[in-house]
């Protein structure tokens, strides 16, 4: 085996982890913020593909313009979800809550269908195909626009969540939802927000990548369930632990891919999730919980 | 300041309080109490918002707020703390409290997620006031621990501390001397005496008689749900009911 090779598969398996990162990260700020998985978090990573093609085709907006409408229309949608299917509940207990997701997503994609038609289609890199040259390895423009855009907005990401009052309410509604009402914050606005942060940031994940990958109305399910399983790998944490495991699950399916066989790139998703739940259902990083009384 | 007026609250056919009534007067330290099952507790969480009652009005300064959750009350200024103490447990001990100071920040939710910058100056803006109500409760120096690691006295003092940060006209404890060694009790009376002094006005459900006599200005007796006695401490440990609902009649 070369190291060029491996290189290779190492390079684009980091982009693609970056993508399961955001995609991971939008399903722990939910789930730290209100106790249930999101499973229409990809179909926010979908909405953001597919609305930026919109933007491009039938507004005729630049990339740089069509890039944050995109964005703007898929946290709406964020905080119309919310609004609509999970705050209307009468009995949010998690299992109801989780299926009302699960349909939610499927009505979503429905929808998408329905607007967009089944075909795949491609958004512009946004600066150009000329790969560039590292080691032995290449790797394309939009790699190096995924790697950064993703540390900018895990940066900003962890910025609002230490360093500022609002985020801080945000991380004490995840710890002590009665206590945070009674320190006067509104804890249903907090949930809100929470799926207004996710929406936006599942929304970029689906931008930066159809370049790479091309993008569809059914795009949300493989992507949602791969940042799920980041955000597995790293114990719902919504900071560094998820984008670890969103890495690692990047590299290690492109070198399972690449080594073994591309057919297996899925099922190695899926392996590595089941393994942690099997043997460290806290992640790969966290401290087992223990019950305080 | 705190007008309860006829709170009934039934549990299925329990009649866990049966037409309550009194005031808690501005400035004052009052001690509801009562044996075990009196309904000190329900009484609180109706007050607080926790739950609402099946009959009554509860008025805080000549207001309304039967019914309010506890965010809408926090807000209007009232506060409480819960016997098994209610933390922040991932934060640390400083942040704890910054959150409780998040009412009073002028940058709201949309403000701060657009206006980064500015909402860094608010954050410092609190993070400096914070540390008075640290220092007020004597937890400067465990500012930087994570709060789920505090020994339960400081978790309370914590509690306590966060509740001031809301700058409450009244707070609402229940059982704060709950678990705690008489040392500490000690200090907690004192802690106590102190946030009245700041014209904080304090409602506090007890078991331990010995604080609740020393601090208390006025105490309000339940038994079986209802209104027992309302007086002094003095008058309250003169009455012949409170001594027969403690320690058994005679017929």
């Amino acid at each position: 085996m070369q190291f060029d090779q491996i290189l290779q598969y190492a390079l684009s398996g980091f982009s693609t982890g970056a993508i399961y990162a955001l995609i991971g990260i939008g399903f722990s700020i939910i789930y730290n913020a209100t106790g249930i998985i999101n499973f229409a978090q990809g179909e926010f990573v979908m909405l953001g593909g597919l609305l930026t093609l919109t933007c491009l085709d039938l507004l005729q907006l630049p990339l740089w313009a069509a890039i944050p409408c995109a964005v703007a229309v898929s946290t709406v949608a964020g905080l119309l979800f919310e609004r609509l299917a999970i705050r209307p509940l009468r009995q949010p207990t998690p299992i109801n809550l989780v299926i009302i997701t699960i349909g939610g997503s499927i009505l979503i994609r429905g929808l998408a269908m329905l607007l967009w038609g089944k075909d795949t289609h491609a958004i512009p890199a946004f600066s150009g195909d000329d790969p560039i040259a590292i080691g032995g390895a290449t790797i394309l423009p939009q790699h190096l626009w995924i790697l950064a855009i993703t540390v900018v907005i895990i940066a900003i990401n962890k910025f609002y969540f230490y360093h500022t009052i609002s985020g801080k309410a945000m991380r004490a509604c995840s710890y002590n939802r009665r206590a945070a009402g009674l320190v006067g914050i509104d804890v249903r606005r907090m949930v809100l927000f929470s799926f207004m942060i996710s929406s936006a940031m599942g929304a970029v994940a689906g931008i930066i990548v159809a370049p790479l990958t091309m993008t569809a109305y059914d795009v949300g399910v493989m992507l949602g369930l791969k940042g799920f399983c980041a955000a597995i790998i790293g114990g719902m944490s919504s900071g560094i632990a998820t984008v670890v495991g969103g890495l690692l699950l990047g590299v290690l399916e492109s070198l399972g891919a690449g080594l073994i066989s591309s057919g297996y790139k899925d099922a190695i998703a899926f392996i590595i999730l089941l393994l942690i739940l099997f043997i460290r259902p806290q992640g790969l990083f966290g401290k087992a919980d223990s019950e305080r009384v | 300041m705190l007008e309860v007026c006829g709170i009934t609250q039934i549990f299925g056919g329990v009649t866990a309080l049966a037409d309550v009534s009194f005031r808690i007067n501005q400035g004052d330290i009052t001690g509801v109490i009562g044996p075990n099952g009196a309904g000190k507790t329900t009484l609180f969480n109706i007050i607080t918002g926790i739950y609402t009652q099946t009959s009554g009005r509860v008025l805080f300064e000549e207001k309304d707020i039967s019914g309010l959750p506890p965010e809408k009350l926090a807000r209007l200024a009232m506060v409480r703390t819960f016997q098994n103490i209610e933390l922040f447990g991932g934060m640390t001990v400083h942040e704890n409290v910054m959150v409780g100071m998040q009412t009073k920040s002028s940058s709201g939710l949309l403000a701060c997620a657009l206006k980064m910058p500015w909402s860094i100056v608010e954050e410092r803006r609190i993070r400096e006031a914070s540390l008075k109500w640290l220092e007020f409760t004597g937890i400067t120096d465990l500012a930087d621990v994570t709060a789920g690691n505090l020994p339960f006295g400081k978790g309370r003092l914590l509690e306590i501390a966060r509740a001031l940060a809301v700058e409450p006209r009244i707070i609402l404890m229940d059982e704060p001397a709950a678990g705690l060694n008489s040392q500490e009790t000690v200090a907690l009376a004192q802690l106590i005496k102190r946030i009245r002094d700041l014209g904080i006005t304090v409602v506090l459900v007890e078991h331990d008689m010995e604080l609740v006599m020393d601090i208390c200005d006025r105490i309000v007796v339940l038994n079986l749900g209802r209104k027992l006695a309302e007086g002094t401490p003095r008058e309250i440990q003169d009455n012949s009911d409170v001594i027969a609902a403690y320690l058994g009649d005679d017929d």
